[in-house]
């Protein structure tokens, strides 16, 4: 305990040494900030930001110091993000790399390919994506088609992948393949990494209702890909696509579960929101006049104070040693509708003025709302959709026949 | 404050749980009922309890408690829960015995905590009113000065344990009109106290509760609690502690209701496959897996949060009620439906639920009464 309050001392100094002024209190969330790459732009206060943690493996705190990471207990990184919330520090660096490939190249990584990537992830030099999903499987992953034929000691790849999260700004993209069309269909998948620069790879981003385009379509002609980029075995990619499943839910968990912590002891945003749309209140405080719209704020902060305390539950018991508890599973269901909810509630309390696209008559943080209320639409499906999560729920935890 | 059981946690856990499932099975409920039973538990069982040092969890050791916390007593009380054991934790130990630990004066304290923890009194709050509904301070029963003493009148309904209890706390109005925020007044009555008389109700979960009729009981100054005019600073914090203890128990007895529900669902064979097959019901089931678990995290939140005197408590105590309150409610609905046309027989046991699931519901503050209560607190 003692050790830990030095670190907790040496953590707070380092930081109030080294984190740009100008970020101090910027905070951010996890879905917003740097996500590095060939092509990112950085403020001169994110670039000084990100290499000094990055120097100090603060960017992957939990990962070995030996591939860029920070080696810290859970304990310690527990400490780290304390420190950095106190100082409302955002994140200096963000994205598929640390969350998802990351992980899943420590869990099944060659020892060449872990010091190849995770150092580069660290550092926020690579940009990854995701390409699991096909136009034919989507719920139903493992009937993905795209193919790859072994040539010598290459992998030539046809096929296409869709809704690939931000693959026009990727540099790398960790894919799952089919290798042996003739096998069972979660027996003939091969989990590979491509360089999206290599001849053959398009990208073409998609259009949502949001207007804007996070996720795009990606197409494979004849793309050469070498076979020592196989993670894991060669058509046993399934076990590593499911792990690393297991890491997408747990970074979307953690990126809605947020919230309610940092807005915790700072008054109410959707109350505070609430007042300046409603008629007949005074600006003084007090109850809301609407009992209803006030009913339903509360139950949407609790829902997200009771999420909140279910992540730190599952991190307690993990800590104490104790096996991942079955309450991981309902992260992903529960984060997203949560935060479905609460857009949905957003918009409703503006009223006419929740309907704004663009232009005149719009404040510009009504457009974003409204913006991010029809982006929320897609958490549901994203990630596996809700109803695959509740089947795994009924299937794994609670035991449910097929 | 962490949410994991301690090493000493997961072992009362178990014992409470072996204990429960060899003494206490849900016939033995049944049985109480059936029999019109006229204390509506077993003083045998009880005393057993406070043998295996239960009863004494939250009181110091110099009552001959164990000077632990919620956190430990919301074990038992959720292994409790499953099996839907009446004995009197809610009105004993949590109600009135928290408001003496609380608010008690020495001899208050050295006259009733010692033998509660033995488990030889039994203790009952009498605090609700036909009008109060969820309010504490909504209070019409009067304390009227009398010579050195007072005297006291009014009517207080569903008093948990009433009929059994050795003494009483009454919250009465000593000041002010019957809304009034201010002037309540706590008594400690004993039950055969001239002019107090209890009547046996009767409620859809079979507990022990009556109607408690003061007419004229006159008590010493001796018999207030803390000071008069000043009732609320106690009953509030016990109040506090009653309602997590209270959510500990649904927990339980939410956890068994959905357990039998899924026995069900693996059992029942219809179309020719077992119906927890069908996709419907799978997602519903896990629908009430999701509840049960955010209000597991709630429940152990609030009770450690209270034992650690965090200034956040409050604010726990009604997400965790509020939960409970919805969640069993919802899995004790759709265990019956579940059942189907079983689950509205009183030969199954998920009625009991189902009717538990209500009486609890509507017991210190339901959950539209704790988000009101969230929001307040939260200043909007």
């Amino acid at each position: 305990m003692a050790d830990l309050e030095k670190f907790r001392a040496e953590t707070r100094a380092w930081l109030q040494a080294n984190a740009p002024k100008a970020l101090v209190g910027a905070g951010g969330s996890e879905l917003e900030g740097v996500w590095g790459g060939r092509r990112a732009r950085l403020t001169p206060d994110q670039k000084r930001w990100l290499e000094a943690t990055a120097e100090r493996g603060y960017t992957a705190p939990t990962w070995p110091r030996e591939y860029g990471g920070g080696g810290l207990s859970p304990a310690e990184a527990k400490v780290l993000a304390q420190e950095m919330a106190a100082l409302r520090l955002p994140a200096p660096l963000i994205g598929f790399g640390l969350t998802m490939i990351g992980p899943t190249l420590l869990q099944f990584g060659t020892e060449e390919q872990k010091r190849e990537h995770l150092p580069k992830i660290c550092r926020g030099e690579i940009r990854w994506c995701q390409g699991y999903s096909e136009p034919n499987a989507g719920s139903d992953l493992a009937s993905l088609q795209m193919r790859a034929v072994r040539d010598g000691d290459h992998f030539v790849v046809n096929g296409q992948k869709i809704w690939t999260s931000y693959a026009d700004k990727a540099d790398w993209i960790f894919c799952l393949v089919r290798t042996n069309p003739a096998a069972k269909k979660q027996e003939g998948i091969t989990f590979l990494l491509c360089d999206m620069e290599t001849p053959g790879v398009r990208v073409k981003p998609i259009v949502l209702i949001s207007g804007a385009s996070p996720f795009c379509e990606t197409f494979f002609d004849d793309v050469r890909v070498p076979v020592r980029n196989v993670v894991g075995q060669i058509d046993g990619g399934w076990t590593v696509a499911k792990a690393l499943l297991g890491h997408e839910r747990s970074m979307i968990a953690d990126a809605f579960g947020a919230p309610s912590a940092r807005a915790r002891g700072k008054g109410s945003y959707l109350a505070e929101l609430a007042r300046r749309y409603l008629d007949g209140t005074d600006g003084t405080g007090g109850a809301l006049p609407d009992p209803v719209l006030r009913d339903q704020i509360a139950q949407n902060e609790m829902d997200s104070r009771a999420f909140g305390l279910t992540v730190q539950r599952s991190r307690d018991a993990a800590k104490a040693g104790h096996k991942p508890g079955p309450e991981s599973s309902l992260f992903k269901v529960y984060a997203t509708e949560l935060n479905q909810r609460r857009y949905e509630l957003l918009v409703r309390m503006a009223g006419p003025q929740g309907l704004g696209w663009e232009g005149a008559g719009f404040e510009p943080d009504e457009l974003e709302r409204t913006r991010e209320w029809l982006r929320s639409r897609a958490n549901t499906i994203e990630g596996g959709t809700s109803e695959i999560q509740l089947n795994i729920i009924a299937k794994r935890v609670l035991g449910l026949p097929d | 404050m962490q949410l994991v059981l301690t090493e000493d946690q997961e072992l009362l856990a178990k014992t409470a749980a072996d204990f429960v499932s060899q003494h206490s099975p849900v016939s033995r409920m049944r049985q109480l009922r059936d029999s019109k039973d006229p204390l509506g538990f077993s003083r045998e069982l009880w005393r057993e309890m406070a043998g295996l040092g239960w009863v004494g969890i939250p009181f110091s050791e110099g009552v001959g408690g164990a000077g632990m916390g919620l956190a430990e007593l919301a074990v038992v009380l959720e292994a409790l829960g499953r099996n839907l054991a009446p004995e009197p934790f809610l009105s004993t130990v949590l109600l009135a015995g928290q408001v003496l630990a609380l608010g008690g004066s020495e001899t208050q304290q050295r006259d009733w905590l010692p033998v509660l923890v033995e488990g030889r009194a039994i203790l009952a709050l009498a605090q609700q009113e036909a009008r109060s509904r969820f309010e504490r301070h909504r209070v019409a029963t009067r304390a009227v000065r009398d010579g050195g003493g007072w005297r006291l009148h009014g009517e207080k309904i569903q008093v948990l344990d009433a009929a059994s209890a050795d003494a009483l706390v009454v919250v009465a109005r000593s000041a002010g009109s019957d809304d009034a925020a201010e002037g309540l007044t706590l008594f400690l009555v004993e039950a055969r106290a001239p002019g107090l008389s209890v009547e046996r109700q009767t409620r859809i979960d079979h507990r022990s509760c009556g109607i408690v009729r003061l007419d004229g009981v006159t008590v010493g100054p001796e018999a207030v609690i803390g000071r008069p005019g000043e009732g609320l600073s106690v009953l509030d914090p016990a109040l506090e502690r009653a309602t997590a203890g209270l959510c500990a128990e649904m927990l339980g007895s939410m956890s068994q209701a959905f357990e039998l529900t899924l026995q069900h669902l693996k059992s029942r064979i219809q179309f020719g496959v077992p119906i927890g097959s069908f996709q419907a019901l799978k997602h519903r089931a896990a629908r009430c897996f999701i509840e049960i678990e955010l209000a597991r995290s709630a429940v152990m939140a609030a009770a450690r949060a209270l034992d650690a005197g965090e200034a956040d408590a409050p604010r726990l105590v009604s997400l965790a009620k509020a939960r409970c309150s919805d969640a069993f409610v919802l899995v004790a609905n759709e265990g019956v439906q579940m059942f189907g046309g079983v689950g509205m027989t009183d030969e199954y046991d998920i009625g009991f639920y189902l009717k538990r699931a209500r009486v609890a519901e509507l017991t210190l503050g339901d959950a539209v009464w704790h988000r009101e209560r969230w929001a307040r607190l939260e200043g909007y």
